[in-house]
């Protein structure tokens, strides 16, 4: 299920050249961020929750997902070299398999990492916030990695459409109307988070059971389908 | 290979050029101003897909339409109770929809430039007689008039729907003009952003994710601190923190001179003396991207 060599070239694609530098300046600038409020404010577990829960998690980590995603295999069907992978000898779940653990490795190296480094330098980890939403962040990934990489074999506007469900739908009728936050990723994963955390600084609308059943589900059937879908590819001309 | 031979005139010269009937062209050339234009109109139909493929055209429609609707709705309910006011300031409606102006630029602007980088066909433009200032003020001012239609539209449809409602004609222009300034202000400061992360890279999907990431990354960061600032009661500090995104310097600008209330945690907006700075760095900003631009684009493709 796993393929070494399909793994190295989509890590390359990922991170090569200049790229992981601008991936590694979104991090970068969330614990700069940290390090200012610590700075200004002080060791503050409301600050850090809300800091790290608005920032880290409603904004980094679904940027992120999407550019790692959607990046693993979106650029090779656009430009038409992914014929030269599905013309190897390797099932395409296979394909999509490995490309799902890079770049939800790549997710999680990026945002959950940061998350908790952040995490330590706002309040040391107090009431156990840092570790929560790092643990939200890591099951995040997952989730926002797998949607994006069936998006990116669905759409070539798989790029917008990812931002449209993190930005749009997520943020602001996740604010608006109560019932969004059901479906979404960053409630399921806050779920999880308040399990960890255990105290009232770090809440979810959604169930432990409902989340972590609703998470899986979604994982699941987004690899299957982007396995189907990379199966009975036809690559399109350019628009 | 024939070139590879000689040039070894024959005994007695038997060579001529035949005369087979081509001509010159002498009608009028249309020359570097009218180059320049047509990739301007192209640019601003392309932005809304206008000229393009029917699935290039539904996403700029979309957002246009989410755009305009809660506008619409607005006046709808305002006519319909019959109030003395518009539920939302001309000046506070693009503060609202800044994710959907966020997205249209940021699918907008790579679709703009980073096309012609990856499919190489910036060197062919450059073969026709504009220069590399005229084709990038004309990508520049086609975004700028994009999304200066994308957000002028709703405030002309609350204008109009306003008037309609027979609210104070006098207020209702007042702030309909203050409006158009700030969402003018608005455009350039987005298109000039977007115009310079797209054209560093090639590849369009990269280009929206990264503009997308400016843009509301700095302002996540920029309101996070603010609220921070705000609940440690030092709200002088609120000010001088939102000039480091795009959103908050708008608002800033719109606050300190063109009659708008603060969307700033306390509605503390700035004062004259920091609004003074607002527009100046509103100001270098524009410049600065339209210099990188320049930059950028001096050497493309050579």
């Amino acid at each position: 299920m796993y393929d070494p060599t399909v793994a190295r070239l989509t890590y390359r694609a990922l991170l090569g050249r200049r790229r992981a530098l601008i991936l590694g300046a979104l991090p970068l600038l969330l614990i700069v961020i940290s390090v200012v409020v610590r700075g200004l404010a002080g060791a503050d577990d409301q600050t850090a929750s809300d800091l790290l829960g608005g920032l880290a998690l409603a904004t980094m980590v679904p940027i992120i997902g999407v550019i790692a995603g959607t990046g693993a295999i979106g650029p090779e069907i656009d430009d038409g070299s992914v014929v030269y992978l599905l013309s190897k000898p390797l099932k395409r779940p296979t394909i999509i398999f490995t490309k799902l653990i890079v770049a939800i490795g790549v997710t999680m190296v990026f945002s959950a990492l940061p998350t908790l480094i952040a995490g330590f330098i706002l309040n040391g980890n107090g009431q156990q916030i840092a570790v929560a939403y790092t643990v939200a962040a890591l099951v995040a990934s997952i989730a926002y990695a797998s949607m994006f990489l069936l998006l990116g074999t669905v759409s070539r506007h798989a790029v917008v459409l990812g931002l449209v469900y993190a930005l749009v739908w997520e943020a602001l009728f996740g604010s608006l109307v109560s019932g969004a936050r059901t479906l979404s990723v960053q409630q399921w994963s806050l779920a999880v988070a308040h399990k960890v955390a255990g105290g009232d600084l770090v809440t979810s609308d959604v169930g432990l059971t409902t989340a972590v059943v609703l998470l899986v589900v979604v994982t699941v059937l987004a690899t299957w389908y982007a396995g189907q879908k990379l199966r009975s590819l036809t690559l399109a001309g350019e628009e | 290979m024939a070139i590879e031979h000689p040039v070894a005139p024959a005994p007695g010269d038997q060579t001529r050029i035949h005369n087979i009937g081509y001509r010159n062209y002498d009608g009028p050339r249309l020359g570097r101003s009218y180059a320049t234009r047509s990739l301007y109109s192209q640019s601003l139909r392309g932005s809304y897909g206008l000229g393009r493929s029917v699935k290039s055209k539904v996403l700029p429609m979309l957002l246009f339409v989410v755009m305009c609707v809660p506008a619409a709705i607005m006046v709808a309910v305002a006519v319909a109770t019959k109030a003395k006011d518009l539920p939302v300031d001309y000046t506070r409606y693009a503060i609202i929809m800044q994710a959907v102006i966020s997205l249209y630029v940021a699918s907008q602007a790579p679709q703009s430039v980073s096309r012609d980088l990856r499919f190489k066909t910036v060197p062919l433009y450059f073969s026709r007689p504009i220069e590399t200032a005229d084709y990038v003020r004309a990508k520049y001012a086609a975004l700028a008039s994009a999304m200066f239609i994308l957000t002028a539209a709703p405030l002309l449809v609350l204008y109009v729907g306003a008037l309609l409602a027979k609210l104070d004609f006098a207020d209702q222009t007042e702030g309909f003009a203050q409006g158009l300034v700030s969402v003018a202000l608005l455009s350039l400061l987005f298109a000039g952003i977007g115009l310079v992360i797209a054209s560093i890279t090639p590849r369009r999907g990269f280009g929206i994710a990264a503009v997308i990431a400016v843009l509301t990354i700095s302002y996540g960061a920029v309101s996070t601190l603010q609220a921070i600032a705000d609940a440690q009661d030092s709200s002088g500090s609120i000010a001088w923190i939102g000039l480091f995104s795009p959103v908050t310097l708008i608002d800033g600008v719109q606050s300190a001179f063109l009659g708008a209330e603060s969307a700033f945690p306390g509605a503390v907006g700035p004062s004259n003396g920091e609004g003074a700075v607002y527009v100046l760095v509103l100001l270098g900003l524009i410049a600065a991207c339209y210099g990188l631009l320049m930059r950028r684009y001096r050497k493309v493709g050579l």
